[in-house]
């Protein structure tokens, strides 16, 4: 977790620098690699990703887009012998600076994960969880929070009614917009999506997509999909990865219509992968 | 033809092996009920009440039994559930994966040791040191009901202590199985909210709860039918008491010790009566965590093909 | 809450789940410690080859109840190893039958009895028609222990046979019995073997269901009709007794118990092992 290009005149917040370099953006990435043991698996990461927009990861599977995302909120630290090289800021401070506490970043740094994974609690617990041990105890402030949230979500009207039925219980779209209030629960700055929409049908992951497009006015998003239809629908930028390296990084409009890569080109027009 | 009808003659042959082990289970409930119904036309429920166990007057009463067996077997559950689960999470949660199999297999060990050695150890070493504890409680705390009588040394408190002892890895190897079989995706969910690594195994708990319990309920079934340990430990004197001090008995000791002194066939039904009551006891405890335990699991693993509990303690142990 | 106290709560629960393996070993070393402790400085010649001597004087050792223990395993071993080990392959055989899941509960019924009301039942079976102890009635008894156990590893283990060996013999044309014979009993031999050892470590022990069915006898006999006495039986008698040099001997006992039942279950458990990763791809 070494800073591989610090700059030699930097004051100490040389994080701080990078941050003026690269304008507006929410997390940069700078020559970050990422080892599961021996096997290096991220070769090199480079990437600014804007806030308030939509940032889609692609590329085919066992390209390292998962490893990635998960790298943003050290979601690998349960992991053991992964480790990680180079650096990912967020408002310009390092997260893997040592003494970085891991627990606030995922805070900031909230999850969907590509399966829903509710607990076997009641919808209200659920949305309830992050409040909870986050130290809330007031029972209106949490009743206020959980209807925000799901309002949010997108899925307040389906269960406002039965708010303490098992989150079980719902059908498995409903699951993921429960699992994404469960997220924003906690008032995340930035949201990564990894898959979210994998495992649903047609219907559920339409909800899905409208609700990331609603979101994005007030979150920086990062979303992994293999689903190329869906990078062009739902985000503004798109970075296409490749044997744990970044292809091209750019708006999704140019992936898509104008790469500049032949191997961008191949891939989203689905001549492999 | 000749093929099935091959196939049949081995399906019937070998199922009728497979049916001894049915005829013996049912022949155990059967064989106990006639061989206690002396006692139980002469005493029918009295015999559960009555406090008085007077071989030589005839009079046979069975509560102080089950009170001992109960409560020392919920004494010990209160010491060993959190121990189990403790070490259960230690083993799957905590531990760095170098030191998992070992633990695991010391931990296991503890079902290895036979009662008698843990009887043994119990009265030339622990015995003892019990009572120098004994010896050393407070004046003040000794009029609490629950130290109250001599310090001896046998008694509840030190039946208690081993049997939790004995029941901890039978506990912990079930309890271990069921966190190792929660989804991974419930810690990381707790993990992304910004849980820290306690939340997250609290997370891990809740969703195998019904199996913990469980786990814990298939120690209490061992504890209840345990005999040469606490038949060496508890002291052997029939009396309903709250005090960890006083010698009391068991349903499995009383049999263990008087069996072969049952002079009279009342005598022998009395005892025999109370090994039906300790037969059915112990089927409903361990009925009632298997069902909770295969209902954790088949949640938690769809895929996973998992053994009995007891063919998996066995060839840890 | 604050995010520094949850983490000191979190380090606390961690550090008191480490405290509570610390709490279970603790007892395991000190009985191992005693028992070799004790136990191996009482051990010597004459522990293997006399006989117990009269009340009180002191010498002597328990040859007899070493063979009674062997003879009450093996005699355990002929009744509860064809049983378990058929029953066990049918059940691997006809998993999903309504019967194999009817007798798989009952095994594990059978499991949970008490021992102690194992040997009430053998005392009414095997006891009480004759009039006697015998050493029959406590392999009965210890065999009723061993059946479940042996059920459940061999049908664990004949599991493990790849199915496709017993898909090839069958597509062969074989029968089910020759399939089973000739193909999966021989693979999952070593399996069944290695149950019986589990099954036989865990009745090895058992001092409860001998009490009133072999119960015990101070000379020798290799008589399975009569009484005959058992290492564990003797251990007991020993430890309850007034004298000195009988507790000595009980330690020697338990001291050769336990190394039996270690020896056991260290095979056993490396034989599974190793049958496991020979079983998977």
């Amino acid at each position: 977790m070494t800073i591989t290009i610090a700059m030699p005149s930097a004051p100490p917040g040389t994080a701080a620098v990078r941050e003026i370099e690269s304008g507006a953006a929410k997390i940069s990435v700078r020559d970050f690699d990422f080892f599961y043991g021996s096997a290096q698996v991220l070769h090199g990461i480079t990437l600014d990703i804007p806030d308030q927009q939509v940032t889609a990861l692609i590329g085919p599977s066992g390209c390292g887009k998962t490893t990635f995302i998960r790298s943003i909120n050290r979601m690998n630290d349960i992991i053991p012998e992964a480790r990680a090289k180079g650096t990912i800021t967020i408002d310009g401070r390092d997260i893997y600076a040592p003494g970085t506490d891991v627990v606030a970043l995922r805070r900031r740094v909230g999850m969907v994960f590509q399966k829903s994974n509710p607990f076997p609690k009641s919808i209200f617990d659920n949305v309830a969880y992050g409040l909870r041990i986050g130290g809330l105890t007031d029972k209106r402030s949490l009743r206020e929070h959980v209807e925000k949230s799901l309002i949010r979500a997108a899925l307040w009207d389906e269960v406002k009614d039965r708010l303490d039925d098992s989150a079980l219980a719902l059908s498995g779209g409903q699951q993921q917009r429960l699992c994404i209030a469960r997220a924003l629960a906690v008032d995340p700055e930035i949201l990564l999506m990894d898959e979210p929409a994998s495992a649903l049908d047609p219907t559920a992951t339409t909800k899905i997509e409208e609700l990331i497009w609603e979101l994005k006015a007030n979150y920086t998003i990062v979303i992994v999909t293999h689903n190329m239809q869906q990078a062009a629908r739902v985000s503004d930028r798109t970075a296409f990865f490749m044997l744990g390296r970044v292809v091209e990084y750019s708006d999704t409009k140019t992936i898509f219509m104008n790469p500049k890569e032949k191997m961008t080109e191949d891939y989203v027009t689905g001549r492999f992968g | 033809m000749r093929r099935s009808a091959d196939d049949r003659l081995f399906r019937l042959t070998t199922g009728a092996f497979a049916a001894m082990v049915l005829v013996i289970v049912v022949g155990i409930g059967i064989e106990l009920t006639r061989q206690s119904m002396l006692s139980i036309q002469k005493f029918g429920w009295s015999f559960w009440t009555g406090r008085t166990w007077d071989p030589v007057a005839g009079e046979f009463g069975a509560l102080p039994f089950i009170w001992g067996t109960l409560y020392s077997s919920l004494l010990a559950l209160l010491l060993s559930a959190p121990i189990a689960l403790g070490i259960a999470i230690f083993i799957s949660e905590l531990s760095p994966r170098f030191l998992r199999q070992p633990l695991a297999y010391l931990t296991d060990l503890l079902a290895a040791i036979p009662s008698i050695v843990y009887g043994l150890w119990g009265i030339f070493v622990l015995v003892p040191i019990v009572r120098k504890l004994e010896l050393l409680t407070p004046e003040p705390l000794r009029r609490l009901p629950l130290f109250h009588g001599p310090p001896l040394g046998v008694g509840m408190g030190t039946a208690a202590l081993i049997l939790a002892v004995m029941v901890v890895p039978f506990s912990s190897s079930v309890a271990r199985e069921i966190l190792k079989n929660v989804p991974s995706a419930q810690r990381e969910a707790a993990y992304a909210l910004g849980a820290t690594r306690w939340e997250a195994i609290k997370v891990a708990i809740g969703y195998g709860k019904t199996g913990i319990i469980g786990a814990i309920m298939l120690g209490l079934g061992r504890a209840l039918g345990e005999t040469m340990a606490v038949t060496m430990v508890i002291g052997n004197n029939p009396q309903v008491s709250l005090s960890l001090f006083t010698p009391q008995y068991t349903m499995a000791a009383v049999i263990a010790n008087e069996f072969t002194e049952a002079a009279d066939e009342l005598y022998l039904h009395a005892l025999i009566e109370i090994g039906l009551l300790l037969f059915v006891i112990t089927i409903v405890v361990n009925l009632a965590s298997r069902l909770l335990i295969w209902s954790t699991k088949k949640r938690a693993a769809e895929l996973v093909v998992l053994a009995s509990p007891a063919t998996k303690e066995e060839i840890a142990a | 809450m604050s995010a520094r106290r949850r983490k000191t709560v979190s380090a606390i629960a961690e550090g008191l789940c480490a405290v509570a393996v610390i709490l279970a070993l603790l007892p395991l070393a000190f009985i191992l410690f005693y028992v070799v402790k004790q136990g191996a400085s009482a051990l010597n010649w004459a522990f293997f080859t006399s006989m117990p001597k009269p009340v009180g004087e002191p010498g002597g050792g328990m040859g007899n109840a070493i063979v009674g223990t062997l003879i009450l395993i093996g005699l355990a071993a002929l009744f509860a190893v064809p049983i378990g080990c058929i029953c066990g392959i049918h059940l691997a055989e006809y998993r999903d039958s309504r019967f194999s899941s009817v007798v798989r509960f009952a095994a594990d019924v059978l499991n949970g009895v008490p021992s102690i009301v194992i040997g009430i039942f053998a005392y009414g079976l095997a006891v009480l028609p004759v009039k006697r102890f015998s050493a029959m009635a406590g392999g009965f008894a210890l065999g009723l222990l061993m059946i479940p156990v042996v059920v459940r590893t061999t049908e664990e283990l004949v599991r493990l046979v790849p199915s496709g060996l017993r898909e090839g013999a069958l597509a062969l044309g074989a029968s089910r019995s020759r399939a089973v014979f000739t193909v999966i009993v021989p693979a999952a031999l070593p399996g069944i073997l290695t149950g019986i050892l589990v099954a036989t470590a865990r009745v090895a022990g058992e001092t409860a269901p001998l009490l009133f069915t072999s119960f015990n006898n101070r000379f020798w006999s290799t008589n399975i009709a009569q009484p005959i006495a058992s290492l564990t039986v003797q251990v007991f008698t020993y430890a309850i007794s007034p004298y000195d040099d009988w507790h000595r001997q009980a330690w020697a006992g338990a001291f050769l118990l336990v190394m039996i039942i270690l020896v056991l279950s260290i095979v056993a458990r490396l034989a599974v092992r190793r049958l496991e990763q020979m079983n998977r791809p």
